[in-house]
């Protein structure tokens, strides 16, 4: 717009002032890169504050903790798996990361509200506001570093077992395949639970609320509808062990994997989805992806001030 | 030229108008906007923003509309809020060079203008550890480096003395004058006391339940409301030095006040005079040395921002004796709150 200096030149100093200070004060007449590197900045700067980077060493311990935990199994596995020349790894990728899902829990109770409600908290959101960015910047760049976060997370374990199956010299196209099939549900499953816990996290500025809340929705849905899941193998009611697979994002996820990827169902019984219940559930995930970040956007229009 | 332009600007809430058909112009230089509490600084500062749309009416910074270009005039305005915005684990350049890329500057630049700007309002070594530990002084430094680091035109201030002891208020509001006069940044600072503004504005614009009372140039205010408070002794001839002074003094045509309030100890033995020209001060010292009594104190007193609310906006009109500037001549002048019933 306005390229012109509004101001009036500076004046010289009135009154006696601090001669420290006084000594030049350098205009910038450099680059102003906008929105679009403001919001890609704020990506890289959460994404890194997840991981603890450019913060306190203390906050760089459990990130760095549970990124080992995530990481080490899948090491020794893929170690054994070399050793005892075995032709083909123990477990799936899609289900390896499965069982990851405590430990991803964990995470995303520990770095969602440290990325999203400590701006909040802290009143911090004003200044992102009073500059070029956008709310909807600060929305894109706060869920899509989580999302990151948790596919590093996630997707490191995944990466470390592929190397090792090449190593060991399993089947090539095998390998491969199940590779892109872990991959594609890393992305899904990081959309997905970044999503959720980015909402639950906003609600509050409570950093305490923040955990609980992250930890009871990832935990609570999904020990419920498993146990339903048993009782309904017990009594031979197949559909009824995949239907019920809709009502957690743990479940959501199994019958995903299960179906589309290649990998073992966890459910009882190990049934998977008809075609149906697949793409309904499909639909479900869509569903909450969208839902939450559209509760996540809302939140920020009256938090932002 | 003016850098922020209100046409009749309204802000209504459910149950409040926060700004009432609002129309000022603020030209370059450092400007002041007074009011009490929930008088409407705030939300014309978001509004200037572009961060909250007006009602009604309309506004302009720096020549752009804040209804349609408010990302472009974020670009060029610092905001400094009235509350604390900073989070307690991180160092001040961290944060400050965060804001600096969010204000688009490329890394580099951002580091050097962060370094630069923290120095100019002066953190040194303390810069590098996180801001938790710092005094209120310095979280308000901080506050301010991060609405400078992007060198805007202007920047809008949000009670930026808020919480600090009188040397660090003073100190605030040197560095804000210094923001102008050696940075040449133009500045709205907000704040509830009068008093301290006229020592740092150019200009003031008084703002009461979201209407405006007064704007005019700090020089105009402060001529019109000095006002003397003199303290004398009395000797054998002049048993009431007091009573003797304030017949000279009227004798010579001066206006002057006893204070009848009686409040403070001793309050009665003081007198107030109005100073109209520079001349005052001779023929007070003049008359006090003719009747030989002691000089036990002669200070400038400001007058209440009352005062200021009682006036109509824009008039003339010299105090006229019994007007209420003598009664509680404390400084600095506090705006009287608000009740909530005024603002309903
Ligand atoms: N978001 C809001 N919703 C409803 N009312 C509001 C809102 N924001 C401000 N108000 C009301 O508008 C009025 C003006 O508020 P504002 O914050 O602008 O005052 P102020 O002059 O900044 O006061 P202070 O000196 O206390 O900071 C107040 O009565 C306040 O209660
Ligand atoms: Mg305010």
């Amino acid at each position: 717009m306005s390229s012109e200096p509004t101001t009036t030149a500076p004046a010289p100093a009135q009154r006696g002032q601090d001669v420290i200070h006084n000594i030049g004060y350098r205009r910038y007449e450099g680059q102003r890169l906008g929105r679009s590197y403001a919001r890609r900045s704020l990506f890289i700067q959460s994404l890194r504050g997840a991981f603890g980077l450019g913060r306190s060493a203390k906050s760089k311990v459990l990130p760095m903790i549970l990124l080992a935990a995530t990481s080490l199994p899948a090491a020794i596995v893929v170690a054994v798996s070399v050793a005892t020349n075995a032709d083909e790894l123990p477990v799936g990728y899609p289900e390896y990361v499965l069982l990851l899902q405590p430990v991803i829990g964990i995470f995303l109770a520990a770095v969602a509200p440290q990325m999203v409600s400590l701006d909040l908290r802290f009143k911090t959101t004003p200044l992102y506001f009073s500059r070029p960015i956008e709310r909807s910047d600060y929305v894109a760049a706060k869920y899509a570093a989580l999302s990151a976060a948790v596919f590093v997370v996630i997707a490191a374990p995944v990466v470390i077992m592929y190397a090792g199956a090449m190593l060991a010299k399993l089947d090539f196209g095998d390998e491969t395949k199940g590779f892109f099939q872990g991959l594609v549900f890393c992305v899904v499953f990081a959309l997905l639970h970044a999503a959720l816990a980015a909402y639950l996290a906003a609600l509050t500025p409570r950093r305490g609320f923040g955990i609980a809340a992250v930890i009871v929705v990832l935990t609570v849905p999904y020990f419920l509808m498993s146990a339903l899941q048993a009782i309904a193998d017990e009594q031979d009611s197949l559909s009824a062990v995949g239907w019920l697979a809709l009502g957690s994002p743990g479940t959501l996820m199994d019958g995903l994997q299960s179906k589309f990827l290649g990998g073992a169902s966890g459910f009882p019984g190990g049934h998977g989805l008809s075609n149906a219940q697949g793409a309904l559930s499909l639909l479900v995930i869509a569903a909450l992806i969208a839902g939450s970040y559209a509760l996540l956007s809302r939140r920020y229009r009256k938090a932002g001030l | 030229m003016t850098v922020i332009a209100t046409e009749s600007l309204s802000k209504r809430f459910p149950r409040v108008t926060a700004l009432d058909r609002l129309t000022v112009g603020i030209t370059p230089g450092v400007t002041g906007l007074v009011g009490a509490n929930g008088a409407g600084k705030s939300t014309l500062i978001k509004i200037l923003l572009g961060l909250s749309p007006a009602s009604e009416g309309s506004a302009s910074v720096l020549g752009m509309d804040v209804s349609t270009q408010g990302s472009a005039i974020r670009e060029r305005v610092g905001y400094m809020p009235e509350h604390d915005c900073l989070p307690p684990d991180v160092s001040a350049t961290e944060f400050v060079v965060h804001m600096a890329r969010m204000s688009g500057l490329p890394p580099t630049a951002a580091r050097e203008r962060t370094a630069d700007t923290l120095r100019h309002v002066g953190l040194y070594e303390e810069r590098y550890r996180p801001m938790g530990g710092y005094s209120t002084g310095m979280k308000q430094r901080v506050k301010l480096a991060q609405a400078l680091v992007h060198d805007p035109h202007l920047v809008l201030l949000d009670e930026p003395t808020n919480g600090l002891d009188p040397v660090g208020r003073d100190d605030m509001l040197a560095l804000i004058r210094r923001v102008h006069t050696d940075f040449g940044i133009s500045v709205l600072v907000t704040s509830h006391l009068l008093g301290e503004l006229e020592r740092t504005c150019d200009h003031v614009v008084v703002i009461d339940g979201g209407k405006l009372l007064r704007s005019s140039s700090t020089a105009d205010f402060t001529q019109r409301t000095a006002a003397l408070a003199v303290e004398v002794t009395d000797t054998d001839r002049h048993p009431d030095g007091t009573a003797a002074l304030r017949t000279a003094l009227e004798g010579a045509g001066v206006t002057v006040h006893a204070d009848e309030s009686g409040a403070a100890p001793g309050a009665g033995r003081l007198l107030y005079i109005t100073v109209t020209e520079d001349s005052v001060y001779d023929a007070v010292r003049d008359a006090a040395a003719e009747l030989g009594l002691g000089l036990v104190r002669m200070e400038q007193r400001r007058h209440q921002i009352a005062e200021v609310f009682t006036q109509q906006p824009h008039e003339s009109r010299s105090p006229e004796p019994g007007d209420s500037e003598h009664q509680r001549p404390q400084e600095p002048a506090q705006v009287r709150e608000r009740s909530s019933a005024d603002v309903v």
